[in-house]
């Protein structure tokens, strides 16, 4: 592949709390207020609390999802005396770091979450990006303390309903397991160190370094699954079977045990085989996600580098 | 209830109602999970000459799948609650309790229920744990062993809360004999399948001892090896009352092993190690317990006790 080039990468947003439950971001980013931390050599850094009312709440959310408010429709939609107050705040957030989708937006957007499923440090971007690739490519070369893997949305921008996709490069760090209202200083530690690796390679990139190319497998979600129910109470008539249980990753084969019922029936798998995540996330029940399923995919990318203005 | 000494035996009347609490905390799934299942089909629970109630205390909490509406259910039960007047003008919480009361007690009268099972999940690595309000109640000391015997090798502890300052008054504090069930960990509105099973395996244990004990079998002295509460510490916080600290790697999922003084105990969010400085070896539980954030607890400590119970058999 030809090798890119490209201007710094100069503004940065780090936002947690945008569930205001997911405590390794809401600490990340008070603590990153706290040292004062707003730029490195090349690269300055907002950071924003997201959800506050949530945040203080210790709730996901007030009204609605924070994290489902962010296409275009929902960004332009009018503003009337019922709009719920996520949606207020996403247009706030919007105005603050984007506008999404215009050359005002940050460099990179990146918000922190945490996951109750066993996901270990799990990075999710929407389309093939070069940087958001990189990004990956250099915390998983770096970081030993966990697993580091990658989800790839097959979304177009303008449907893309996340936070971060308000930057021109966007990526969610997602890192589990933890409760909800939890901090575990094993987590934390691994975001710090994800946010650390993040401005170090944008650093890196910004001073004249070359970012070789090369190869990383990432995952594409192709469905999701929900819990076995009651069909006249629709009332969940199963866990998550104890073999699948934490084993976010690992390949499901047609005949793995995926439900063990409160009668003690196992469903089983059936149909071809995929890589099951958010196993268990808690978030998910009033979703109806049980689990989703993905496919493995491997993704190129080109050598990458600043291009130096003269 | 009314007790004798007979030959050495304390003799206690027949265990014949028997409740079973769901959803004290709304979001602690194992219990509400179970209670709904057998408020459907209570086969599982029924024992000869024992009625047992499966019941939601905290419906509205369950509803929204929080811990709680207004105020904690599980703290709710003191007298003055019990007894304040103002109906539909109370919080949520204190008309259930209330209602609860009603049903179940009156509290610390003739007419309460023998036993209340009160289950809950905790996000702390206690594994299975017995919660004891009295460490001079024959009856659920001889329960407690008896379950810990039937499940070996697998664990089940017993924590003994006895502490005047920081005991409380819970749901089960109803009943003549309360028994709180705390399984983890898992996090709240979750539903794991191993937590769920194993709290299922305890209940249907416990409720065979209260059909031996109600048949006329004689439970022999026992020790029962407990942990009793000492101390509440809480996170380090700021001037403001910010946490500024979190449960140290070493400690995190550590309940119930030592915590000897100069052992790590905090990790501060830029890294420094707060270490315990503590005047002896204490044993940790309720590590990093999500709904103990709000009531300033990063863990309990506690120390270990043999407990006996004397000699029971029924009336």
């Amino acid at each position: 592949m030809e090798p890119v080039s490209l201007p710094p990468l100069s503004r940065v947003a780090i936002c947690g709390g945008t569930h205001g439950n997911e405590m390794s971001g809401v600490y990340m980013v008070r603590e990153m207020q706290k040292q004062k931390v707003h730029r490195t050599e090349s690269v300055s850094i907002t950071t924003v609390l997201s959800n506050p009312r949530a945040v203080d709440a210790c709730r996901r959310y007030m009204e609605t999802d924070l994290n489902r408010c962010f296409t275009d429709a929902l960004l332009s939609a009018p503003i009337t005396d019922s709009t719920p107050y996520e949606l207020r705040r996403a247009r706030e957030l919007n105005a603050q770091l984007g506008p999404k989708g215009s050359p005002e937006a940050v460099d990179l957007l990146c918000d922190l979450h945490n996951t109750t499923a066993n996901m270990g440090v799990c990075l999710i971007f929407y389309s093939l990006d070069w940087i958001t690739l990189h990004i990956y490519n250099y915390i998983q070369s770096k970081m030993t303390s966990a697993p580091v893997r990658a989800i790839q949305m097959d979304l177009p921008i303008s449907e893309a309903y996340s936070l971060e996709s308000v930057g021109k490069h966007g990526i969610a760090i997602e890192v589990g397991p933890q409760p909800t209202g939890v901090t575990r200083a094993d987590i934390f530690n691994m975001m710090k160190e994800a946010v650390d690796l993040t401005l170090e390679w944008l650093q890196k990139l910004n001073s004249g370094s070359t970012f070789e190319g090369g190869e990383v497998e990432a995952y594409t979600l192709v469905k999701s699954v929900d819990y076995p129910r009651d069909p006249t109470t629709n009332d969940i008539t199963a866990a998550i079977h104890p073999q699948l249980q934490d084993n976010d990753f690992k390949l499901l084969k047609p005949g793995d045990p995926i439900f063990l019922s409160f009668s003690g029936e196992t469903v089983k798998h059936e149909g071809e085989e995929l890589y099951p995540l958010f196993v268990n996330e808690c978030a998910y029940y009033e979703k109806k996600i049980a689990f989703h399923l993905a496919k493995k995919v491997t993704l190129t990318f080109p050598s990458i580098s600043v291009r130096k203005e003269d | 209830m009314s007790s004798s000494s007979c030959n050495n035996s304390a003799c206690l009347n027949e265990a014949r109602r028997v409740a079973i609490f769901g959803g004290t905390h709304g979001n602690e799934m194992s219990g509400v999970t179970l209670v709904n299942l057998w408020v459907k089909n209570s086969a599982e629970i029924q024992r000869k000459g024992v009625e047992t109630k499966p019941f939601i205390t905290n419906p509205k909490a369950v509803e929204k799948c929080t811990r709680y509406v207004d105020t904690d259910l599980n703290r709710a039960f003191t007298p003055e609650n019990l007894s304040a007047p103002g109906g539909d003008n109370l919080p949520y919480e204190v008309q259930r309790a209330q209602e609860i009361n009603r049903i179940f007690g009156p509290k610390e009268s003739p007419d309460a229920y023998d036993v209340i099972f009160d289950l809950h999940n905790t996000t702390s690595n206690m594994g299975c744990t017995l919660i004891l309000e009295s460490s001079k109640d024959h009856f659920n000391l001889q329960m407690m062993h008896y379950i810990k015997k039937a499940i070996a090798p697998a664990s089940c502890l017993v924590l003994l809360n006895e502490h005047p300052l920081l005991k409380y008054s819970t749901s089960r504090s109803v009943a003549k004999h309360p028994v709180g069930l705390e399984v983890g960990p898992q996090p709240q509105g979750v539903l794991r399948s191993n937590i769920f099973e194993a709290m299922r395996v305890i209940l249907k244990h416990a409720l065979d001892f209260i059909e031996l004990f109600n048949e006329g079998m004689e439970f022999p002295p026992c020790t029962v090896e407990a942990f009793r509460v000492l101390e509440r510490i809480d996170y380090p916080r700021d001037a403001n009352g910010n946490i500024i600290a979190m449960v140290h790697p070493n400690l995190q999922d550590c309940d119930w092993e030592p915590l000897n003084p100069g052992d790590p105990m905090f990790q501060t969010f830029d890294g420094k190690t707060i270490r315990y400085h503590g005047s002896g070896t204490v044993y940790p539980t309720f590590i990093n317990e999500a709904a103990y954030y709000e009531k300033q607890q990063a863990f309990v400590t506690t120390r270990r006790e043999a407990l006996v119970a004397s000699a029971i058999r029924k009336i």
